[in-house]
């Protein structure tokens, strides 16, 4: 199969060894064309970065099932630009804070953080896949 | 089949010449003189060819093979993209394939490291960058640098293959490119085989008439490998055997010299822990790494420096170490006599085999997270390799050099480093390594029995 769709950098982010829905997401976004770039569970903010810097990736799907991404995930998009990659697009889903918590406050808080969009618990990765087709207009 | 193979290895400092009995398997006598490489090559090689010849007598030699690390050996630079990625990956692929790197070099270079690598002497240049279909940008503008350098030396690409038709345009008017496979095609896997073939061959082709040695093509096969090179194929096929022979299964060679420590291992390295998280770059079969501030003399200020006070007190309580370790430094040229100066050369050599040990093999990290512990292994897990094997003068001449090798095996001490725990110890008293990765690149099977013969199990 040809690969027309663009790269994008999967993995799950901090302490957290979570592998199955990493493995599925994997399964899935190779299905639909794109080429995918797994750095696997127990990832770094600088593991994700530098595979996007020599993959030349559009966008990173951040996983984080054991709800400390909040912590994790701060500072990632600063040290994305600082590595040069200006316009990546920072993805994040799974159950990625503890605690009953609305999901529009815990939505805005990873705006502000500098993630593109935020999953509540529960989405599909076909969701991701509709908002990448529509933030790169594929 | 021929008789009698003549082994050469132009060193830095001597010619030495083997010559072996192939029908045997024997060797028949060995020589050195000192390397002339500045007025004319063959002076010293036949100066130590008449030495030969006083012991043996005249001989016949079917072929001639030599490897070499005159005139400052191969000197290369790594140039990648990210440091622990392609810039690490193309480091790793040089120094297999014999070469001293002198400096690794990441991301977008500047005009300041051009002029720099520009004035810097160099052999070669390794170019990297990009996973295939990855980043392009990086790579073609290193590429459009390295074009302007006044000092026009080979360049070895092996990055993004979506780049190589740009590079091949910028690179246009540049006398020596050769392209080659993407040295990380994809992310954290190593593809360094392809990379050292070239670097080999150009080694072979057009480095060594720049250094004076094409002198001695009349005569000499088409094999002529860097030093350190044969030294890994006699690793090679010591541990993985040929058609024929079986070979030993995984070990490590620990070379201490005057200036560097060389590791060189052959194993896959996986882990052999329980539930152990592979991380980070993969890492290659046959791996060679070189400490160039670990050696016995002219590094040896180095060695003090990069020393830990404990350690030091371990192996060479007693010693007024900073002295002697100045001593050495200022006199690269010292033959230890007394007891006392074998003493401390040998807790040196320790010191450098615990050092250039730890920073070779892998080293599991402990995370604690809410579902508890969990580990991650990066680099190479040596804990069960089969063997260790000394080379160099201080282990060759010691009276203990298993105490020596003991120094780079696995200690409770720093349980987190992967070294091996419970090794066979091999000396190589007779100096045949880099002669036997030269003749195994002919008749593997002979090189390895006669390795098996000559290499003396402690």
């Amino acid at each position: 199969m040809e690969i027309k769709l663009p790269t994008i950098v999967i993995g799950v982010i901090g302490a957290d060894c979570h592998a199955v829905g990493n493995k599925i997401i994997e399964t899935i976004l190779t299905e639909e064309g794109f080429s995918v770039v797994n750095v696997g569970v127990l990832s770094t903010q600088e593991e994700f970065i530098n595979a996007a810097l020599e993959t030349d990736a559009k966008a990173i799907f951040i996983s984080s099932l054991y709800g400390h991404g909040e912590m994790d995930c701060e500072g990632m998009r600063e040290k994305c630009q600082e590595a040069g990659l200006d316009d990546i697009l920072l993805y994040v889903g799974g159950n990625i804070v503890v605690g009953k918590q609305g999901f529009e406050e815990v939505e805005k808080r990873f705006v502000s953080l500098g993630f593109n969009r935020a999953y509540p618990p529960g989405t599909p990765i076909h969701a991701g896949i509709r908002d990448i087709k529509i933030d790169l207009n594929l | 089949m021929e008789n009698n193979l003549l082994l050469i290895d132009f060193g830095s400092t001597y010619t030495k010449l083997t010559a072996i009995d192939l029908i045997n398997e024997e060797i028949i006598g060995t020589a050195k003189d000192i390397t002339t490489v500045e007025s004319d090559i063959l002076e010293g090689y036949e100066k130590a060819l008449s030495k030969l010849k006083e012991k043996i007598g005249c001989i016949d030699f079917g072929s001639h093979l030599a490897c070499s690390s005159a005139a400052g050996g191969l000197k290369m630079i790594a140039i990648g993209l990210v440091p622990e990625l392609t810039a690490e990956a193309s480091k790793r692929a040089a120094l297999g394939a014999g070469a001293r790197v002198i400096k690794t070099y990441s991301f977008e270079l500047s005009k300041r490291e051009i002029e720099e690598i520009d004035s810097m002497k160099l052999d070669m240049i390794l170019l990297s960058g990009g996973t295939d279909g990855g980043n392009k940008k990086c790579i073609l503008h290193n590429a459009k640098l390295l074009s302007q350098i006044k000092n026009k030396i080979p360049i070895v690409v092996a990055g993004n293959k979506s780049a190589l038709d740009e590079i091949e345009e910028i690179l246009f008017n540049y006398p020596q490119v050769v392209f080659t496979e993407n040295v990380m095609p994809k992310l954290n896997l190593i593809n360094v085989e392809p990379v050292r073939e070239e670097i080999r061959k150009l080694f072979f082709e057009r480095i060594i008439e720049a250094k004076g040695i094409n002198k001695t093509k009349s005569f000499i096969e088409n094999i002529i490998l860097p030093t350190p090179a044969a030294v890994l194929e006699a690793a090679k096929i010591l541990a993985m055997g040929s058609e024929n022979e079986e070979g030993l299964g995984s070990i490590i060679i620990v070379d201490i010299g005057g200036a560097t420590t060389d590791i060189h291992s052959i194993g896959k390295g996986d882990p052999t822990l329980d539930s152990v998280n592979l991380k980070g770059l993969e890492e290659p079969f046959a791996k060679r790494t070189v400490e160039g501030d670990l050696g016995m003399r002219y590094s040896a200020l180095s060695l003090y420096e990069a020393a830990d006070k404990k350690d030091i007190k371990k192996y060479l309580s007693g010693v007024e170490v900073l002295k002697e370790c100045e001593f050495r430094h200022n006199t690269i040229d010292f033959v230890p006599l007394s007891e006392h100066d074998f003493k401390v050369d040998e807790g040196l050599a320790k010191l450098a085999t615990h050092y250039s040990m730890n920073r070779h093999v892998g080293r599991i990290e402990t995370l604690y997270t809410p579902i508890g512990m969990v580990m991650n292994q990066i680099g190479k897990d040596t804990l069960e390799f089969d063997y260790m094997i000394g080379t160099g003068g201080v282990i060759v001449h010691s009276k203990n050099p298993e105490s020596i090798l003991s120094a780079g095996i696995f200690s409770e001490s720093e349980p987190d480093i992967l070294k091996p725990k419970n090794p066979k110890f091999i000396i190589d008293n007779h100096y045949i390594l880099s002669a036997m990765g030269l003749l195994a690149q002919k008749y593997p099977t002979s090189a390895l029995r006669m390795m098996k013969k000559y290499l003396k199990n402690i």
